[in-house]
């Protein structure tokens, strides 16, 4: 078992690997190995050193970091409401997110002052926060179904206030784009918030795995062993709160990558989430960076939307989780 | 409970009127009621006659029929699936023939609404009902296994809604701007641009299959029973269901072809009307489509003036609204 474990993480150690560098060197222009290399160690002002520094470089960073941090939250909401479909873009966290993209797009005075990023960043805290509290009470005595319904629904609402916002605003195609996720916009100051918030976000979450671990076995095993659950679950919404706002502030909202992730890693590594959550970051970011060079590559030059890759993965793993789901 | 029917019947009627009137009223060209009146009277001016009969009356007519058809499709899929909270727009019917339309449109040229040539307008239910019909099958067989549970349709449902919504964005970003709001005002529902040509395209679908739902709809009441119960008062479970399927596919499919997704209204009106007049369908059918109606009616004036002239769709103005009442619905239900 632990050797087939290390198989997977060294496997999808090594793809992700090769895929940020496939990143780098394929698109619209592909760059040979060699001035991939020189513009990291050797930087020139070429055009084809510039687009690696400037606009490949922090945009493979920028996948690789928010798969990670998207696989994560997933396992992390799955560990505390032992709920297997809960996850923050189906719960509606991420549309919510993009409500406050929407807002903040529209009114000039407030983006102005905070700039594109913070802005994007507080209000999706705002709505991620109301949704997470809402769904984190519900989604422990929620049979899948409910959840689901539930999910859909604020889904849908945020997505239509969204809507009237951007009608309004005359916008409405900005919003697809927003809806749909993607990394056109990815720049090093993405990355060095990724780093800065998601890292430490990251970090505290691995610590408090052990935590999960003991939440996951119930309610009443988990009071009998000493640990208040709710607390628990207190840390990991405050946790998943400015990971999932800073993942749609930069990405826009990607589904499906939280559901996946962990229930293939739980298959592999076992019911731990001292190791599901580690290697659940690991394999998102590796799936993320393949979904990204899939969706430059497909129809190129032009970007096929990120999400329609996730969730052409997505939806046949769920349907596959639900029929084995007994009604 | 007979006189509180006749009541409620009575009441709602008078509502639905109310809601006829306001749509009457409400737009860019003010009209008084006496005006309204008159003018259906046959005593009005040009501009009154054209305003009220080729523009607001067309709508409200189409609005009725949307409502209607969803309402309808809505009480059989919460039988059928034995889920309050069923509804064709969250299980993937609607969005099924939103992206046949989809595709129509982004492949079909660049005509709008009433510009559409006679061709592409009768060809568009039909394959909103294709589509339609191919994302039901999908989903039926895909929670099909040894019989299919009503949970799992429900569960595989959403999926499905999830991953053709994740298609549908993909024509989003490939196209100009002209197809792009014609398009969001598809995928969203909107009553934009109806004309009577609309109407009387749906018309028959609506008469046959909510005449045919209502002649079985004993049958609906025993489904509600439960598997079990239902086979043993001899009804051959898993081929109603396929009927009632088909059913609820061709009235969202009718409802899509000239409407757009509207989500939640399905949802809405047979809730409204099981409280005010129970579970029975041949009585919960009728009541919960003037429900439905009186809903699109009011939502629809009110996504068409609240911003005018800028018009928002109008299944965007009913999941603000649906939204708020289906959480409230599942906060109420787990006690």
């Amino acid at each position: 078992m632990k050797k087939r474990a290390a198989l997977f993480v060294t496997i999808t150690g090594i793809m992700a690997v090769i895929g940020l560098i496939t990143a780098v060197s394929c698109g619209a222009k592909s760059i040979p190995l060699k001035t991939i290399w020189d513009s990291l160690f050797h930087f020139e002002e070429t055009l084809d050193m510039q687009l690696v520094r400037d606009l490949r470089l922090p945009r493979a960073i920028c996948t690789a970091l928010i798969g990670g941090f998207l696989g994560i939250t997933g396992a992390m909401m799955q560990g505390v409401t032992r709920n297997p479909i809960a996850e923050p873009s189906i719960m509606g966290v991420s549309q919510g997110a993009t409500l406050a993209v929407a807002i903040m797009g529209m009114s000039p005075s407030l983006y102005g002052v905070l700039g594109n990023t913070v802005a994007a960043l507080i209000g999706a805290s705002v709505s991620g926060f109301l949704v997470l509290l809402f769904s984190i009470q519900n989604a422990r005595n929620m049979n899948i179904s409910r959840l689901l319904l539930a999910g859909t629904a604020l889904s849908t609402f945020f997505i239509s206030l969204a809507s009237v916002i951007a009608i309004l605003s005359n916008k409405s195609q900005n919003l697809a784009y927003w809806v749909s996720g993607g990394f056109r916009t990815a720049t090093w100051k993405s990355v060095w918030l990724l780093l800065i918030v998601g890292g430490i976000c990251t970090l505290l979450a691995l610590m408090l795995s052990s935590r999960i671990n003991i939440v996951n076995l119930g309610e009443d095993v988990a009071i009998g062993l000493g640990e208040n659950p709710v607390r628990v679950r207190v840390y990991t919404l405050l946790l998943i709160i400015p990971l999932c706002a800073i993942s749609v502030s930069v990405a826009g909202c990607i589904g499906f990558v939280g559901l996946i992730i962990p229930h293939v890693v739980r298959r592999i590594v076992g019911v731990d989430y001292r190791y599901i959550m580690p290697v659940s970051f690991l394999a998102g970011g590796c799936l993320l960076i393949w979904a990204d060079v899939a969706a430059r590559l497909v129809n190129e030059p032009y970007e096929t939307p990120i999400g329609l890759f996730t969730a052409l993965i997505g939806i046949p793993f769920f349907i596959h989780l639900v029929r084995k789901e007994r009604g | 409970m007979k006189k509180r029917i006749t009541i409620t019947v009575i009441v709602t009627l008078v509502l639905l009127l109310g809601a006829f009137l306001f749509g009457l009223i409400m737009g860019s060209y003010k009209i008084s009621v006496s005006d309204i009146i008159s003018t259906l009277m046959g005593n009005g001016t040009k501009m009154q006659n054209m305003v009220v009969f080729s523009i607001r009356l067309p709508r409200i007519a189409v609005a009725v029929l949307v409502g209607i058809c969803l309402s309808t499709a809505g009480c059989i899929l919460q039988s059928v699936t034995r889920n309050e909270l069923a509804e064709s727009g969250i299980i993937g019917i609607n969005a099924g023939a939103s992206l046949a339309v989809v595709l129509l449109i982004s492949y079909g040229g660049g005509e709008y609404y009433s510009a559409i040539g006679n061709a592409t307008l009768y060809l568009m239910p039909f394959l909103a009902f294709m589509g339609a019909l191919i994302s039901a099958v999908l989903v039926y067989a895909l929670s099909y296994r040894k019989g299919v549970s009503p949970v799992r349709l429900i569960l595989v449902g959403i999926g499905m809604n999830a991953g053709i919504n994740a298609f549908i964005t993909l024509y989003h970003m490939n196209m100009d701007g002209g197809s792009y709001n014609q398009i969001l005002t598809w995928t969203n529902g909107s009553l934009w641009g109806s004309s009577w040509k609309f109407f009387y395209l749906i018309l028959p679908v609506v008469i046959v299959f909510v005449g045919l739902t209502m002649y079985r709809s004993k049958k609906l009441d025993v489904l509600d029973l439960g598997d079990e119960l239902a086979t043993g008062l001899g009804l051959k479970v898993e081929r109603e269901r396929r009927i009632f399927l088909f059913i609820a596919v061709v009235l969202s499919a009718a409802a899509t072809a000239v409407a757009g997704n509207i989500s939640f209204l399905g949802l809405l009106g047979p809730h409204i009307a099981k409280k005010l007049v129970g579970p029975v369908h041949r009585r919960q059918i009728p009541v919960a489509a003037i429900i439905s109606s009186i809903i699109i009616i009011v939502a629809d004036t009110i996504s068409k003036n609240a911003f005018s002239p800028l018009e928002i769709p109008v299944g965007i103005t009913i999941s603000i609204i649906g939204v708020p009442y289906f959480i409230y619905l599942m906060m109420k239900e787990k006690k």
